[in-house]
């Protein structure tokens, strides 16, 4: 695994570079944005932000597990869980550029690029052979 | 809570005069921006204590249409995926407002 890990930082640095505050400020900024979501999950509330996704928090009921290693049977307590569920935006975002996750992305467009091309060559040869057919019914 | 919402709490907790509204949906909007282009280079977002956003790859399958049964061909697609962290997992449960 290769891919790059985005955290706080870069979110930090994305927002100094948006507006003109400090680092320091846009740090805060951050935080505070994280803290606001949190603080709404911990009240049991759904944040919803359009274009991105859904955090909801579910309860789950008592039921009864099983340790996998003896067989024995124990009860899992009652729970509320976190769960995220991406917007269409999101998703299509994701799929987007057709990358399996942790390839570098220059590789693709190069392929994009020479589909393209392949296309264009297509188009051309079609066009060429049509005109060739209307000289032969000339 | 939506993301209005969201906006106008953030700019409650910042009384600066030299931030505007409009300021504050910049920065929101930067944010998710930034996270969401992070997940479309298949990158991974991890933010401590608060969880993990990263991409997940699914397969191409032949899939079923569930009312009439036809065998259907699902392509390969990336799903993005978010794993709540262990500290906020803790508060959810125990309602903890505030570290």
């Amino acid at each position: 695994m290769t891919g790059k890990t985005v955290t706080r930082i870069d979110l930090a640095a994305a927002v100094y570079r948006e507006i003109g505050l400090s680092r320091n400020e846009s740090a805060k900024l951050v935080e505070s944005v994280l803290s606001i979501i949190e603080t709404s999950l911990v009240n049991g509330e759904t944040v919803k932000l359009s274009s991105f996704g859904t955090f909801t928090v579910r309860e789950k009921n008592e039921r009864v597990g099983r340790n996998p290693k003896t067989g024995e049977e124990v009860p899992i307590t009652p729970r509320k869980v976190l769960t995220f569920r991406a917007s269409h935006a999101l998703k299509d975002l994701v799929n987007s550029s057709n990358i399996e996750s942790n390839h570098s992305s220059t590789d693709i467009t190069k392929t994009k690029d020479f589909s393209s091309e392949f296309y264009a060559e297509d188009i051309k040869s079609n066009l060429n052979n049509l005109s060739e057919g209307k000289e032969s019914l000339e | 809570m939506t993301k209005s919402e969201l906006i106008q709490k953030l700019a409650d907790l910042y009384p600066d005069p030299r931030l505007y509204h409009k300021d504050f949906e910049r920065v929101v909007n930067k944010i998710f921006e930034e996270m969401g282009s992070a997940l479309a280079r298949g990158d991974r977002v991890e933010l401590r204590g608060f969880g993990a956003f990263s991409v997940r790859n699914r397969e191409a399958r032949v899939g079923r249409n569930p009312r009439t049964g036809a065998a259907v061909n699902v392509s390969k697609k990336n799903l993005p995926f978010f794993k709540a962290g262990k500290e906020l997992r803790k508060r959810i449960n125990n309602n903890i407002s505030q570290v």
